[in-house]
């Protein structure tokens, strides 16, 4: 009972930080994905890319915007080709936007950077380094002069603590499976002690079981991580166990955000449990027929 | 242990000796008996076909200096060259003696006496030009490896660069070593004057030679193996924020080591065939001069030599490029990965 009482009094805290950020009066029909504040943690503003082609500009994403709260866990989801990486790596500095910009905390950002680490799909662990020098590399570049050598092992050690790795401290990338390798990618992007954790399909090309053992572990960690998450994903139901909200891209060229979803579901979320749930259900209902009825993927359209 | 020795034997490239680990430790006899068979055995059988098919057809050829050696023939020059080396080098041995013998009694009639310490210089034995010949082999190989890892990681990195450079690489990669050699003698001896020269003329022709040679795989490997490196591996770097000579050092090499571990064992295996016919022309006393003055000797021994060196050049380059497998191996970050 404490418990659900604890989530129904977490809910109402952050509704009214919202509130507080915004100057605005306090208005009900505002809507709530849109918070009208000027102080958004992380804000993608009017953001457009276009790509050189030989056929001329390809315009690839058209003035995407979307203000993220710290705290907050965001799904993007669409079909796949729709600009949901080129978001995510515009975010992360690694593709520059042609219009438009990102704010982190009051600031531009237009490089890469570790306040804004990103977890890739196929992890990208170097291969010829252990699990544990392969998060050292990161430590040792992000905290050089900040932590001592005997703090850095300690941070790398716990990081690795929390993504269940221990076991494996010396092992290199070859020699453990998938859903380790990609635990390992997460400890690297989290001992960078980011603003923002950027994870582009982060389960992607893991079996199902496995899967659901790393949201689980995920959950877990943002339980008392309580980091900035923004994350990729074309699992509905990924995106709505994880995630606070969820953004639902349309189908490129000039792909944009369709819908925003809040997801009020009580945390700790459990995946059992949720299974029968009927609110769970209709997220997961709202999710399904934005892609296939509002969005379905040309192709299918034409045939 | 066992699987300690087996892995240790499997990269160095023994794979042929596990069964005999296996059966030494009590493995099931029969299974291990028929592996041996298949790794040694038909190598074994293989090798001695082609010794008795040599046998007989040697005996059917002949040449003006005799008939062609079969493998009884090769391997009694191949013990007289042994023999001949031991003897010059007791040769030697005694030739410092009485130099030292002599210099002794000078000085104990004259103390002021001025003495003088001359080297050795009898002939070079065979052994002696192996030496020679491995060592301007790795000379060049060296020389090669040292342009050619920079400019490839240059050109991976950049794809204009390697745009530019690219037909440059490919009109100068198919040129023979034999039409190097007049233009790279004339060099040598314009640009290499010294009164006390370190090097030989000859070896340093033959070396820069194997260069110009071997430079070509390397870099070219180098090259593809920078330019295909995983971008995301890339990105971690920029995330990261390495600094640009940390991403070379730290990500784009140990990423294309393996590539270029593939480049440089072709590199070795074309120097160390271009240094021979590079030998012959130069006069580098190694296994290429040793090949052409027996070849002008003509003597009725001069093919049975000859056979001796071809075989012991064949075995050499076996060994350089048994030594260049262990290192891909080592360096290969993927351990399944079947090398050749």
């Amino acid at each position: 009972m404490s418990a659900l009482s604890n989530a129904v009094n977490k809910i109402i805290t952050s509704r009214e930080s919202t509130i507080d950020n915004s100057a605005a009066p306090v208005n009900e029909d505002l809507p709530k994905e849109h918070p009208m504040t000027e102080k958004a943690y992380l804000e993608v503003s009017h953001t457009s890319i276009e790509f050189p082609t030989k056929k001329g500009p390809f315009k690839a994403l058209d003035d995407v915007n979307l203000k993220i709260d710290k705290g907050e866990f965001i799904s993007l989801i669409g079909h796949s080709g729709c600009g949901k990486s080129t978001v995510l790596n515009i975010i992360a500095g690694l593709l520059q936007a042609t219009e438009g910009g990102v704010i982190l905390e009051g600031r531009e950002v237009n490089e890469p950077g570790p306040d804004r680490a990103v977890v890739f799909q196929n992890h990208s662990l170097l291969p010829w380094l252990t699990v544990y020098q392969n998060v050292e590399l990161a430590v040792k570049q992000v905290f050089r002069g900040k932590k001592t050598k005997a703090e850095m092992a300690e941070w790398i050690e716990h990081n690795l603590e929390l993504v269940h790795m221990s076991h494996a401290l010396h092992k290199r990338p070859s020699e453990i499976s998938g859903g380790m390798k990609q635990r390992v990618g997460i400890a690297r992007a989290l001992a960078m002690q980011p603003k923002v954790l950027l994870m582009d399909e982060p389960f992607g090309a893991l079996d199902a079981l496995t899967r659901a053992h790393l949201q689980d572990s995920l959950m877990e960690i943002q339980k008392d991580l309580q980091n900035t998450v923004v994350m990729i994903t074309h699992d509905v139901d990924e995106a709505v166990l994880l995630s606070d909200r969820i953004v639902m891209m349309t189908n490129g060229p000039e792909a944009t955000i369709g819908e925003v979803l809040e997801v009020k579901l009580d945390r700790p979320r459990n995946r059992v449990e949720l299974a029968d749930d009927s609110e769970y259900n209709r997220y997961r209902s709202e999710v399904l027929k934005f892609l296939y009825e509002r969005q379905r993927k040309p192709e299918e359209k034409v045939a | 242990m066992k699987a300690k020795i087996i892995n240790f034997l499997e990269t160095s490239g023994f794979s042929w000796s596990v069964p005999m680990v296996r059966l030494a430790a009590g493995e099931s006899p029969r299974e291990q008996c028929q592996e041996l068979f298949s790794l040694l055995g038909l190598p074994i059988i293989a090798v001695a076909i082609f010794l008795l098919m040599w046998g007989g057809v040697a005996t059917q050829v002949n040449t003006s200096l005799g008939q062609l050696p079969g493998p009884t023939q090769v391997w009694q020059q191949a013990t007289t060259l042994y023999d001949e080396h031991v003897e010059e080098r007791e040769k030697e041995v005694a030739f410092h003696e009485r130099q030292e013998l002599r210099n002794a009694k000078k000085l104990e009639k004259n103390p002021d006496a001025e003495i003088k310490v001359r080297p050795y210089t009898g002939k070079a034995t065979f052994f002696d030009q192996i030496l020679t010949s491995l060592l301007t082999v790795f000379t060049g190989f060296l020389m090669a490896t040292i342009i050619a890892i920079p400019i490839g990681i240059a050109c991976g990195l950049s794809d204009r660069l390697y745009t530019a450079v690219s037909p440059l690489i490919q009109i100068f990669k198919p040129i023979s070593p034999l039409a190097w050699l007049p233009i790279v003698t004339m060099v040598v001896s314009a640009v290499y004057v010294s009164d006390d020269p370190m090097f030989e003329k000859a070896f340093i022709t033959s070396a820069i030679t194997v260069m110009l040679c071997s430079l070509w795989p390397t870099l070219i490997n180098t090259a593809v193996g920078v330019a295909s490196i995983d971008r995301d591996l890339i990105n971690v770097g920029r995330v990261i924020r390495l600094h640009w000579t940390a991403q070379v050092f730290k990500v784009a090499l140990p990423a294309a080591l393996p590539m270029i571990f593939t480049g440089l064992r072709i590199s070795l295996g074309i120097g160390w065939m271009v240094l021979i016919a590079a030998e012959m022309l130069a006069q580098n006393p190694g296994l290429g001069k040793f090949v052409w003055d027996e070849f002008q000797n003509g003597s009725s021994d001069s093919l049975g030599r000859i056979m001796v060196a071809v075989l012991t050049i064949g075995i050499i380059g076996f060994i350089l490029d048994w030594f260049m497998v262990t290192l891909q191996k080592l360096f290969s970050h993927d351990p399944n990965a079947s090398i050749r």
